[in-house]
C-alpha cells in the first residue's frame, strides 16, 4: 500500500511537471550551457571541429571590438533615454486618464493600440513615414523639423528609433500606471486637498510615493525591452546610417549569423546576458526600496 | 461652487489636450491607411493628401506576392496551437508545484523565475544548433516546441501565484469523495483557473503573433513563413515600392488591430494581472 502511494506520487510528479520541464531544459538551458561552453572555444558554426581558446573571445570583445562596443553605447544611450521617455509619457498619459473624461475608454484604445502591433511591421510603417509622411508634413507646415533626413544622419536616425520605441510602448506603461492610480486611497487624496496642499504637492508627496509598485514594473519593462532591441532597429534602418543604430542583439546576430563566428557571438551573448540580468536586478532592488504602503 | 466651476473648466481643457494627443498617435495609422489605396505617382507628390483616386487594385497585387492567406494561416496556427498546449503544461506545472511543495519544486520554481531574465538573443545561437540536432529546423511542430520553452517560465509563474489562492477545501473534498488526483485537477482546479489562463494567453498570444527573429531562424521554407517573416522577405525584394508594400503592411497588422478591439478587456485586464505578479 505504502509501496503502490509512492509509486503514483512519482507518476503524478511525472505527467504534471515532466512535460514543462523538458520544453524548458531542451530550449532554455542546454543552450545555456552549450552557450557558455562555446563562448570558450573558435566554434564557427560549420565544421566538427571545436577548439578550446579559453578566455580569448572575451579578451578580444573587451580589448579589441570597436562595433561592439559602439553598439553597446548606442543601446545604453537608447535604453536610457527610452526608458526614461516612455515612462514619463505613460505616467502622464495614465494620471489624465484617471481623471473623469468622457473620452477615457477611447483615449484608452488609441494609446494602447501601437503595443499590439510587432516591432517588425511597426518599423517598416514608420520608415515610410520619416521618408514620405514627415516630408509631407514639411512641406505644407513649412517646419523644417520634418524635412530633416530622418533615417540619414546618425543623430537623427537615433532618435527616430526613440520616437517609435516611445510611440509603442508609452500605451503598455500607460494601462498598468492606471491600475495602480486607480488604487491610492480616495481618502488620502481628499485629506490633502482639504489641508489645502496643491496638485503638485499631491503628486510630489502622495502619488508617486504610492505607485512606486508600478513604477518598478514599468522600470523593468522598458529597461528590458530595450536593452533587447532588435526587430524596430532591422525593419527602420537596418541598424544604419553607418552601424550607428545597431544594437548589441543585432552585433550577436551579425557576429554568428552573418559573419559565422559562433564562438565570439555566444561570449558576446553570455556578456549580453551578464548585463542584462546585472542592470534589471540592481533596478528592481532599487525601486523596490522606496516602496511604501498606504 | 467656484471650485466645481473652475474644475470642469480644467477637465474640458484636459479633454482637448488628450484629444490632440490622440490624433497624433493616430496620424502613423492614418499615413499607412491613405497612402495603401494611392497609385504610386499620387504617394510620391503628396503623402499627406487624401488620395485622387481609390486603387484598390494594390491589394490585390501585394495579397498575391505576399501569399497572405498561407503566412496569416502559418501565424494563426502556431499562435493558437503553442499557446494551448502551453497554458495546459503550465497550469499542470504550476498546480503540482504549489500543491506538492518538495525541495525539487522549489528549486525548480526557482530555476524558472531565474530563466526569466536570460534575454533570447542570449541563447538564440547554440539554440540554432540544439533545434537542429534534434530535427526541430524548418518546421511548425519544431517552432511549437521552442515557443513551449520559451513561455513556460512566466506562464508557470503566472499560474503558479494563482493556484496559490485556490482554497485547498474544494480538492479535499472532491479526493474524500475518491475522485484520483487527475479529475481534482482537469475537472475542479484547471476551470477555477480560468481566469488567469485567459490572461497567460493574451500574453503569450501577442509575443508569439508578432515574434520574429524565433521564427526567422527555424524557418526556412516560404511556405511556412509568418506575416512578419513574409512581411520581411517581401521589403527585401520590393524595396521602396510603396504601393505595394503599404497594402502588404495594412493586411500583416489588420488581424491583430481586429483582435485587439475585439478582446481590448481581456487584453488590459491581463496586462494589469501580469504586471501586478510580476
Amino acid at each position: 500500500m505504502h509501496q503502490h502511494k509512492r509509486n503514483s506520487q512519482w507518476t503524478q510528479q511525472l505527467v504534471f511537471v515532466g512535460p514543462a520541464l523538458i520544453f524548458f531544459a531542451l530550449i532554455i538551458v542546454v543552450p545555456f550551457l552549450l552557450g557558455l561552453y562555446y563562448s570558450f572555444t573558435d566554434w564557427n558554426g560549420v565544421s566538427g571541429e571545436v577548439a578550446w581558446v579559453g578566455l580569448d573571445n572575451y579578451k578580444q570583445i573587451l580589448t579589441n571590438d570597436t562595433v561592439f562596443r559602439d553598439s553597446f553605447w548606442f543601446t545604453a544611450k537608447f535604453t536610457v533615454l527610452g526608458v526614461i521617455f516612455t515612462n514619463v509619457l505613460g505616467f502622464a498619459l495614465a494620471y489624465f486618464l484617471t481623471k473623469k473624461l468622457k473620452s477615457r475608454n477611447f483615449l484608452r484604445t488609441v494609446f494602447f493600440m501601437p503595443n499590439v502591433i510587432g516591432g517588425l511591421l511597426l518599423g517598416f510603417i514608420w520608415q515610410f513615414i520619416f521618408v514620405k509622411g514627415f516630408a509631407a508634413i514639411g512641406d505644407v507646415t513649412g517646419i523644417s523639423f520634418f524635412n530633416l533626413p530622418w533615417l540619414g544622419t546618425e543623430n537623427t536616425a537615433f532618435w527616430a528609433i526613440v520616437i517609435v520605441f516611445v510611440w509603442q510602448t508609452a500605451g503598455y506603461l500607460m494601462v498598468i500606471y492606471i491600475s495602480s492610480l486607480n488604487n491610492v486611497p480616495k481618502d488620502i487624496l481628499e485629506a490633502a486637498e482639504i489641508d489645502g496642499a496643491s496638485r503638485g504637492q499631491v503628486l510630489r508627496s502622495i502619488i508617486i510615493p504610492l505607485i512606486m509598485p508600478a513604477a518598478t514594473v514599468c522600470l523593468f519593462l522598458a529597461i528590458s525591452w530595450s536593452f533587447k532591441m532588435f526587430d524596430l532597429n532591422l525593419s527602420l534602418t537596418k541598424g544604419g546610417p553607418f552601424g550607428s543604430t545597431e544594437s548589441v542583439a543585432m552585433n550577436i546576430y551579425n557576429e554568428a549569423f552573418s559573419k559565422n563566428r559562433y564562438g565570439l557571438g555566444t561570449a558576446k551573448a553570455i556578456i549580453f546576458f551578464i548585463i542584462v540580468a546585472v542592470i534589471t536586478t540592481l533596478q528592481v532592488r532599487l525601486t523596490k526600496s522606496k516602496e511604501v504602503e498606504a | 461652487m467656484d471650485i466645481t466651476k473652475n474644475n470642469r473648466i480644467g477637465l474640458a481643457i484636459t479633454e482637448i489636450i488628450m484629444l490632440l494627443v490622440a490624433i497624433l498617435f493616430l496620424i502613423p495609422f492614418y499615413f499607412l491607411f491613405v497612402n495603401s489605396v494611392k497609385s504610386f505617382g499620387d504617394l510620391l507628390t503628396n503623402a499627406a493628401s487624401l488620395p485622387k483616386s481609390i486603387e484598390w487594385g494594390n491589394y490585390a497585387r501585394a495579397f498575391e506576392i505576399t501569399n497572405f492567406p498561407t503566412a496569416f494561416l502559418n501565424s494563426f496556427v502556431i499562435t493558437v496551437v503553442s499557446n494551448v498546449l502551453l497554458v495546459l503544461i503550465s497550469a499542470m506545472a504550476a498546480y503540482r508545484m504549489v500543491r506538492q511543495n518538495t525541495a525539487f519544486n522549489r528549486i525548480l520554481f526557482v530555476i524558472f523565475v531565474a530563466a526569466m531574465v536570460v534575454p533570447f538573443q542570449s541563447i538564440m545561437i547554440p539554440l540554432v544548433k540544439v533545434t537542429s540536432t534534434v530535427g526541430l529546423m524548418n518546421s511548425i511542430p519544431g517552432l511549437i516546441v521552442c515557443y513551449l520553452g520559451f513561455g513556460i517560465p512566466m506562464s508557470v509563474f503566472l499560474l503558479h501565484g494563482f493556484v496559490k489562492s485556490i482554497p485547498l477545501e474544494i480538492e479535499e473534498a472532491a479526493t474524500v469523495d475518491g475522485t484520483n488526483a487527475y479529475g481534482v485537477f482537469f475537472r475542479i482546479v484547471l476551470p477555477l483557473m480560468k481566469p488567469m489562463l485567459v490572461t497567460v494567453f493574451i500574453l503569450n498570444a501577442l509575443w508569439i503573433w508578432n515574434d520574429y527573429l524565433l521564427p526567422s531562424l527555424i524557418l526556412q521554407s516560404p511556405e511556412l513563413r509568418t506575416i512578419p517573416i513574409a512581411t520581411f522577405a517581401f521589403f527585401g525584394q520590393y524595396t521602396k515600392q510603396w504601393d505595394l508594400a503599404l497594402p502588404a503592411l495594412v493586411m500583416g497588422v489588420l488581424p491583430i488591430i481586429v483582435f485587439f478591439l475585439m478582446m481590448q478587456k481581456y487584453i488590459i485586464e491581463g496586462i494589469t494581472q501580469g504586471a501586478v505578479k510580476g
